[in-house]
């Protein structure tokens, strides 16, 4: 039972549930006071154990009744009774059905064969349980191994003797043979469903990391519609890391300077003799943002990945103002906070979206309605691939943005390379732009995000 | 410890903790047992995560009724520290002392010849002043020093800031504290804990990983209509069954806070005290600001209350 609680620990690792040492001693501990007759218990005392929130919980509800779903050869044997019956019960439907011949011939043949045509499903699948266990099954990671296990497995039960007895047979007993076949069929199958299951228990983590892998570098303005979805959780995992890691107590502590007012008003109870000392304390600011984020063609995604990003940072971020343009510009705070992410990036495309951008006009708007936003602790992100169709790009009023803010930086979804070509403004942009930096990936979007952040700490 | 029977005897097994907090009047689904016993076999605290009104800190009060325990109830809130906590030094106490004894130090000192001689003495008495007679022993310290074991409730600690878990993490892996002046003081009998959290934040891995995890959602229909039952006596069978399932059909709504236990038993009280033998349509609009507390929420149910009450009513035929 040991070894199968170690094995259902790693296949809960699998899926995702974070299991400690500590926890699976104490779940060994529970297991071994509640014994495991009885399954829903037995559930229940992993759920109340192992997970530790509700997403885990159902993650690990789920890996608990696929991991039980398949039968142990432990318990396989400790049902001895059970499968002698389903045997005995396997072995009075054959003779009827089947062809009393097949007791003659299996003298001959190999193990694995007679195994098939005695239709013994308590042994086979015995069998299959003791090559997955020989070949390491649970090592597997990737779908693509697939194939290979289940050849290994198939080649441990002894493959190679079937297919000799079975070209042996077609000549002798071409009756048997294709029993034989149909049972090499049907293991074949159970094999593959092992293997699938396997792969469903063990492969899932690393499977999702190679997918998030692929995900973090793909270029955003070019995902597929399938893959929006994907990359919206992604998202949001950033987020909470980025939360996690700056979402720490914004009071520290300096000793050494004496706080000389908070010490005498402290101590005035016992004539100001300094009993407690009141140190000089450092505040941190949290950021304040404000975003400008163009939402016309191409950049359009990437402002919605970055939108959403920027609103899921909460905990970390006091104050984002956010705002959409493509040939005017709009406040979209509101409708980011308000709605999901699809509803608030669909109103935003109705309002203003799919214009041809205009960065001249959109920076007046911004002047005239929202300059009283921009304040000395503000970091002003602009987004956008600063291609204004020839237009006047008023890098006055970015000068002049930027002479009131902490930081102004711009992320642009386009490589350095083609800044400067073409109808592109970054260069006269650039100049007064604390931080210019390429932004097409997740990553290069969380390590902006990052950057800016860390800046107030 | 031999001399209270029932506190101190163990839990036989799973149903018994079904049976004992059936008869305190809290209806436990199996998962809840599960977790009472299990943290009482292996000697952990229970997180009891879930939305609010669903029976959390019921949950404490009835272990503690059917143990025979004293509950010890540490409400946490924003700020909440050490000295509010845990212990604190009784400071006008240990003023008001030392000023009484002034002359009594005057006369133990007087022998001395030198400044060295008079501070060797003071040295003698040890610290008087910093001994458990000074010490003012707050719901955590209290827990530990109760003879018999308690049951101490650590509520919604979800409100209270992260350095105050870091303070807990003693506490729930070995139940003992540290006074610096009086070194490790460790529980006479362990306290069954239970912390409750509504989620507000995320707690650290590090607390949760020294608990047994319990989620108590909203209770099955089944389960919903016995704990009606057991807390409202005079309620027809009829009655309990149509406003249980109303109940359900409401919280598939999209409502801002869905009404949780604790509102299906207000609301069947209400009930009762009206005198509705069934639900019907009229009674159900009058009251339902019992059942949903935001104006938007009743907007959202009052165009559904005539289709959940038909529903409700063929649910008496069949079920």
């Amino acid at each position: 039972m040991q070894e199968n609680l170690h094995r259902f620990f790693r296949a809960a690792r699998g899926a995702g549930v974070h299991v400690s040492p500590a926890e699976s001693i104490d779940a060994m501990r529970a297991v071994a006071s509640i014994g495991v007759a009885d399954r829903t218990v037995l559930r229940d005392t992993m759920l109340l154990t192992l997970a530790k929130s509700e997403d885990e919980k159902k993650a690990l509800g789920a890996c608990f009744d696929l991991f039980f779903a398949h039968v142990d050869p432990a318990q396989a044997e400790e049902k001895d009774d059970a499968a002698q019956d389903t045997a005995s019960n396997a072995a009075q439907a054959a003779p009827p059905s089947g062809q009393p011949a097949g007791g003659e011939t299996n003298a001959e043949l190999g193990p694995l064969a007679q195994m098939l045509l005695a239709q013994n499903t308590a042994d086979i699948s015995a069998a299959i349980a003791n090559a997955s266990s020989a070949v390491g099954l649970s090592e597997i990671r990737y779908f693509t191994q697939r194939g290979l296990f289940s050849s290994r497995m198939l080649e441990t039960m002894g493959i190679q003797r079937l297919r000799d007895d079975l070209d042996t047979l077609t000549e002798t007993n071409p009756a048997l043979a294709e029993r034989l076949q149909t049972g090499l069929d049907g293991l074949r199958d159970t094999v593959r469903d092992t293997v699938a299951q396997a792969l469903a228990l063990y492969g899932r983590e690393e499977t999702e990391n190679l997918r998030h892998e692929i995900l973090r570098n793909a270029q955003l303005s070019r995902i597929e519609p399938r893959q929006v979805a994907a990359m919206r959780a992604l998202i949001r995992q950033i987020a909470r890391r980025l939360r996690e890691r700056y979402s720490k107590p914004r009071k520290r502590q300096r000793r050494g300077h004496l706080d000389v007012r908070r010490t005498l008003r402290r101590n005035a109870a016992w004539g100001s003799v300094p009993f407690l000392t009141a140190w000089k304390r450092r505040h941190r600011d949290r950021p304040k943002i404000v975003a400008l984020c163009d939402v016309s063609g191409s950049v359009a995604r990437v402002s919605d990945f970055f939108l959403l990003l920027i609103h899921s940072l909460h905990d970390v971020v006091s104050d984002v103002r956010s705002f959409a343009f493509s040939g005017h510009l709009i406040e979209v705070s509101e409708i980011l906070e308000q709605k999901s992410a699809e509803e608030a990036m669909a109103e935003i495309m109705h309002k203003v979206g799919f214009g041809s951008s205009d960065y001249g006009s959109s920076l007046v708007d911004f002047e005239k309605q929202f300059m009283a936003s921009v304040t000395p602790q503000t970091t002003v992100i602009v987004l956008g691939d600063a291609r204004s169709n020839k237009l006047d790009p008023r890098a006055d009023i970015l000068k002049a943005i930027s002479e009131r803010a902490k930081r102004v930086v711009w992320l642009n979804p386009e490589g350095r390379v083609t800044w400067g070509w073409g109808d592109s403004e970054m260069p006269r942009y650039q100049t007064f732009c604390n931080v210019v930096r390429p932004c097409a990936t997740a990553q290069q979007l969380e390590r902006a995000v990052s950057d800016i952040v860390s800046a107030y700490q | 410890m031999a001399d209270s029977p029932a506190p101190s005897s163990a839990i036989a097994s799973i149903a018994a903790v079904e049976a004992g907090l059936a008869a305190q009047g809290y209806i436990a689904s199996r998962q809840i047992a599960t977790a009472v016993y299990l943290s009482q076999a292996i000697d952990k605290p229970i997180l009891v995560e879930g939305p609010a009104g669903v029976g959390k800190t019921e949950l404490a009060k009835a272990i503690a009724a059917w143990r025979g325990l004293k509950m010890i109830r540490l409400q946490c809130y924003e700020g909440l520290d050490e000295a509010k906590a845990l212990y604190e030094w009784k400071y006008a106490k240990q003023l008001l002392y030392t000023q009484i004894l002034k002359d009594k130090l005057g006369e133990v000192l007087g022998g001395a010849q030198t400044l060295h001689a008079a501070l060797g003495q003071l040295h003698d008495f040890g610290d008087v002043f910093f001994s458990k007679e000074f010490v003012e022993p707050r719901p955590l310290l209290q827990a530990l020093l109760e003879p018999n074991g308690c049951v101490l409730l650590i509520d919604e600690i979800d409100k209270s800031d992260a350095e105050f878990e870091s303070l807990l993490l003693e506490i729930l892996s070995d139940f003992q504290v540290t006074i610096p002046e009086l070194g490790s003081i460790a529980a006479a009998k362990p306290p069954t804990v239970i912390l409750t959290s509504n989620s507000e934040r995320n707690l650290g891995d590090a607390l949760k990983r020294r608990c047994l995890h319990l989620h108590i959602g909203f209770p099955e229909q089944r389960l919903e209509e016995r704990i009606v039952e057991s807390r409202v006596p005079g309620i027809s069978q009829t009655l309990r069954r149509q406003l249980v399932a109303f109940i359900h059909d409401i919280r598939t709504l999209d409502l801002k806070k869905q009404p949780s236990v604790s509102e299906t038993i207000d609301w069947a009280r209400v009930l009762v005290l009206l005198q509705a033998a069934e639900l019907g349509h009229e009674v159900v609009k009058d009251t339902l600001n019992v059942l949903l507390k935001y104006e938007s929420d009743i907007e959202v149910a009052l165009p559904q209350v005539t289709t959940f009450v038909a529903k409700a009513q063929r649910q008496n035929i069949f079920g």
